[in-house]
C-alpha cells in the first residue's frame, strides 16, 4: 500500500475558514487525553492553559509582551516567504538590530534627549536589514542558496553579541558579570497602558501588520511580491526583477526584526546581555506560517502561541506538569493546525496495488 | 476540602490536640529554575534541595517549581506568576533572574525573595550563594599529588568572579602541595552542553593534562577522562556513575540544609534579607567521597577538609602573587569577600590569558 496526496481540483472556502477551528479542537481533544494518561484532571490542565492565561489583566499584559517579537519578525518574513526568499536567519537580524539601536544608550549614555528613542529604533531597523543584506547580496549577485547563509550568521550575531557584553560593553559597575549598562530613562521603551507592563513594542507589531497587509492588498509592490514568488518567470514577463526583489524582501525582513530585537531590549530587557532572545526568530517562523503568510493571520498566531508559552507555565504550577509536556502540547497544535491545512489543498489516496499483489501471491 | 479541613479541625480540636497546624493553609514555597530538573549538575542540584525541604517540613508547606525558564522577561513573567499564585518564599535559582527577581518583588513587597549567587538585596529580598572555591582548593591539592606531569586541565564556562575564583583557588591549593604546579584552562563559554564539554576535555588531554577539572554542568568531561585513562573532578553532583575508576572527589551543592533553615525562619516569622554565603562547614557545600587515590593523598585531603571547615585554613591567604608575579596579597593576609565577589584576575600559575 501506497499513500499519495492529490492535490484537489477546487478549495473549499468553507473548510479554509473552518481549518484553523477543527486543528483547534483536535488539539483540545488529543491533548485532553494525554493530560488524562498522565493523570491529570483534562479540564483542570486545558482550562489553565487556554483560559487562566486570558482572565487576569497582568496575564494579558504579559501576553502581548510575549507575542510583539513574534508578530513584527512574522510579519516580516511572510513577505520574505511569499517573495519565495527564504530568510531562516531572522533570529540573528533580531540580535543585530538589539545591537545596533544599543549604541546610543551604551557608548552615548550621558546622551539625555527625547531624541533617543526614535534613534534607537531605526538604528535598530537598519542594524537588522544591514545583517540580512549579507545574505541578500550573496544570494542576488552569487546565487548562494540564503537558507544556509541566513541560519549561519544567527551564530555569527550570537557569537558577536557574546563577545560584546564581556568585552568592549561589559558595564564598569556590573561586578564584571556579561551584561552592559541599564538603560537610561530615555532609553527605555514606555508602557503602552497603566495597567500593566506592555510596552509599545506590541503598537509596533500590529502598526507593522496592518500595513503590510495593506500593501499586499492593494499596491503595485505586494503584487509584484506575489507574482514573483509564484512563478519567477511570469513576473519576468511582467518587468519585474527577481534580484531586486531578493534585497528588498530580504531588507525588509531584515528590518522588521531588527525593530523587533531593539524593541524588546528597550522594553522588556533594558539591558543588553549574552543571551536577549529565547528563539524569538526562529519561533517566528512558525508564527508566520501558522499565519498562512497573511500578516492579520500572522497576528492571530502570534498571539495563539503566545498563550501556549503562558498556558504552559500555569498548567505547570496549577497542576505540575513538565515543561516538556507544554512543548508536546504545542507541536500537537501545530502538526493539526498544518494538517488541516494541507488537507485543504490535497486529498490522501490509498494506493492498493501492492497490497493486491501480494494478497494474489498468498492466494496460491 | 474546606468540609474535609473542617472536619479535620473539628476532631483534632476534640481530641484536644493543636489544631491550628493542620487546618491551616500549607505555606507555599516556590523554585524557578534555569534548567531541566534532571540535568545531573546545576538545577538538579537544588531540585534535591527542594525535596530534601518537602521531606522535613512537607507537613507545614508545599513546593511548586518552574523549569527552564529563560533569563529576560520570560523570568519576570514567571516569578510574577509565582507571586501571585500564592507563593510567601520564592527562591531563583540562577544568577541571571537577579534583575527579575528585584523587580517583581519590589511589586510584591509582602512576598519574600531569594535569589541564588547575585548581589542586590532588598528588605523582602535576600541572596545566598556556596563558597564552592572551599571544594576547589581541596581538589587542587589533590591533583597536585596526583598528577605526573604537574599540569592540570581546567574546562570554565563564564569569566565571571565566581568562576575565575574557583580557577584560583585550584591553582593555590595545587601550589601549595607543588610550587611549580600549573593549570590550562578551555572557556567552553557555556554551563551546559556536553559536545563542547566532550571537546574541551580532549583538546586539554591533547596538550598533555593529566587532571581534568571543570566548571560546567554535564558529565561528559568526566566520561571522556574515563576513556582517556586520566583522573577527574565532578562538579556540582556527584558525578562517580560517570567515572567510578575516574572520579576522585567532586564538590557538591547541597542546598537543601539552606532551604530548609531558611523556610523555618519563613514559617516562624523570623525570616529577615540577609546575604548569605556558606561553605563547606555550613553544609550547604559538601565533598563526594575521596576515590580511587591512595591513602596518604586522601588523608591529606580529609585534613585541609577539617581545617576549612574549622576556619583554620582559608584558600585565599597569602603570601600569593598575581599572574604576572607582581605581589597580591602579603605573608598572613586573606582576601575579603568584596575582592573575591569581583575578582578578575588570575594568580601566579595559571597557563592562560582572562578574556577581558
Amino acid at each position: 500500500m501506497r499513500i499519495e496526496l492529490e492535490k484537489r481540483a477546487k478549495v473549499s472556502t468553507l473548510f479554509s475558514v473552518l481549518s484553523p477551528f477543527i486543528a483547534f479542537a483536535l488539539t483540545i481533544v488529543f491533548g485532553g487525553i494525554m493530560f488524562a494518561l498522565l493523570g491529570k484532571s483534562p479540564v483542570t490542565a486545558l482550562y489553565s492553559f487556554f483560559v487562566e492565561p486570558l482572565i487576569e489583566v497582568w496575564s494579558l499584559h504579559e501576553l502581548a509582551i510575549k507575542a510583539a517579537p513574534l508578530i513584527l519578525i512574522g510579519v516580516g518574513l511572510s513577505v520574505c516567504f511569499r517573495s519565495n526568499n527564504w530568510n531562516i536567519g531572522a533570529e540573528g537580524q533580531f540580535i543585530m538590530g538589539a545591537i545596533a539601536g544599543s549604541i546610543l544608550p551604551v557608548v552615548f549614555y550621558d546622551w539625555q534627549s527625547p531624541l533617543v528613542l526614535p534613534l534607537m529604533m531605526l538604528f535598530g531597523m537598519i542594524g537588522g536589514a544591514l545583517f540580512a543584506a549579507i545574505p541578500a547580496f550573496l544570494k542576488a549577485h552569487m546565487n548562494t542558496n540564503e537558507i544556509l547563509t541566513s541560519l549561519m550568521l544567527v551564530y555569527v550575531a550570537q557569537l558577536f553579541l557574546d563577545w560584546l557584553v564581556r568585552g568592549p560593553w561589559r558595564n564598569p559597575q556590573g561586578m564584571n558579570f556579561p551584561e552592559t549598562r541599564t538603560f537610561g530613562p530615555d532609553a527605555i521603551l514606555p508602557e503602552m497602558l497603566a495597567s500593566g507592563r506592555t510596552h509599545w513594542g506590541f503598537a509596533f507589531a500590529i502598526i507593522a501588520a496592518v500595513l503590510v497587509w495593506f500593501m499586499m492588498r492593494y499596491t503595485l509592490r505586494g503584487f509584484e511580491i506575489t507574482v514573483l514568488g509564484q512563478s519567477e518567470r511570469a513576473g519576468r514577463f511582467a518587468g519585474f526583477s527577481s534580484r531586486k526583489m531578493i534585497w528588498f524582501s530580504m531588507l525588509f525582513s531584515g528590518a522588521l526584526a531588527g525593530l523587533a530585537g531593539i524593541a524588546e531590549v528597550s522594553g522588556a530587557i533594558q539591558q543588553l546581555r549574552p543571551v536577549i532572545s529565547p528563539g524569538y526568530g526562529f519561533t517566528a517562523i512558525i508564527v508566520a506560517f501558522l499565519g498562512r503568510l497573511n500578516p492579520l493571520g500572522i497576528v492571530a498566531a502570534g498571539l495563539v502561541l503566545a498563550l501556549t508559552y503562558l498556558g504552559g507555565e500555569a498548567a505547570q504550577l496549577s497542576i505540575g506538569v513538565s515543561d516538556k509536556v507544554t512543548r508536546v502540547f504545542q507541536g500537537l497544535l501545530l502538526f493539526f493546525v498544518l494538517s488541516c491545512d494541507t488537507l485543504i489543498h490535497y486529498r490522501i489516496r490509498l494506493v492498493w496495488e501492492r497490497f493486491a499483489v501480494a494478497k494474489t501471491d498468498e492466494a496460491h | 476540602m474546606k468540609k474535609l479541613l473542617l472536619a479535620l479541625a473539628t476532631t483534632t480540636a476534640v481530641l484536644g490536640f493543636a489544631a491550628a497546624a493542620s487546618a491551616q493553609e500549607k505555606a507555599k514555597i516556590c523554585f524557578v529554575y534555569v534548567g531541566s530538573k534532571t540535568d545531573g549538575g546545576w538545577t538538579q542540584a537544588h531540585d534535591i534541595g527542594r525535596q530534601q525541604l518537602e521531606k522535613e517540613l512537607g507537613d507545614k508547606i508545599e513546593t511548586q517549581f518552574l523549569e527552564n525558564v529563560p533569563e529576560g522577561p520570560d523570568a519576570e513573567r514567571a516569578i510574577e506568576r509565582m507571586a501571585r499564585s500564592g507563593c510567601g518564599l520564592i527562591f531563583t535559582t540562577s544568577f541571571g533572574f537577579m534583575d527579575a527577581t528585584i523587580k517583581i518583588a519590589q511589586k510584591f513587597p509582602d512576598v519574600k525573595f531569594e535569589h541564588a549567587t547575585g548581589y542586590k538585596t532588598l528588605p523582602n529580598v535576600a541572596t545566598y550563594n556556596s563558597r564552592f572555591y572551599e571544594g576547589r582548593y581541596i581538589q587542587g591539592q589533590i591533583a597536585a599529588k596526583m598528577s605526573e606531569k604537574g599540569v592540570a586541565g581546567y574546562i570554565a564556562s563564564f569569566p565571571i568572579p565566581e568562576v575565575v575564583m574557583g580557577i584560583n583557588s585550584f591553582v593555590i591549593g595545587a601550589r601549595s602541595v607543588n610550587p611549580d604546579f600549573k593549570i590550562k584552562v578551555i572557556w567552553a563559554n557555556t554551563w551546559f552542553d556536553p559536545g563542547k564539554e566532550a571537546d574541551a576535555a580532549k583538546a586539554l588531554i591533547d596538550q598533555g593534562v593529566d587532571i581534568l577539572t571543570q566548571h560546567t554542568d554535564t558529565t561528559a568531561p568526566m566520561q571522556v577522562a574515563a576513556e582517556r585513562g586520566i583522573k577527574a573532578f565532578g562538579q556540582a553532583s556527584d558525578m562517580i556513575a560517570a567515572g567510578p575508576n575516574t572520579q576522585l572527589t567532586a564538590i557538591v551543592d547541597t542546598w537543601g540544609a539552606y532551604y530548609v533553615k531558611r523556610t523555618k525562619a519563613f514559617l516562624d516569622g523570623k525570616w529577615e534579607s540577609t546575604s548569605s554565603w556558606d561553605g563547606l562547614k555550613d553544609g550547604i557545600l559538601t565533598m563526594a567521597p575521596y576515590t580511587n587515590m591512595p591513602d596518604d593523598v586522601k588523608a591529606m585531603a580529609e585534613a585541609t577538609e577539617a581545617k576549612i571547615k574549622s576556619g583554620e585554613l582559608k584558600p585565599f591567604t597569602g603570601p600569593l602573587n598575581k599572574q604576572d608575579g607582581s605581589p597580591w596579597l602579603k605573608e598572613g593576609e586573606t582576601a575579603d569577600d568584596a575582592t573575591l565577589l569581583g575578582m578578575n584576575f588570575y594568580v601566579e600559575g595559571v597557563d592562560d590569558k582572562l578574556p577581558q
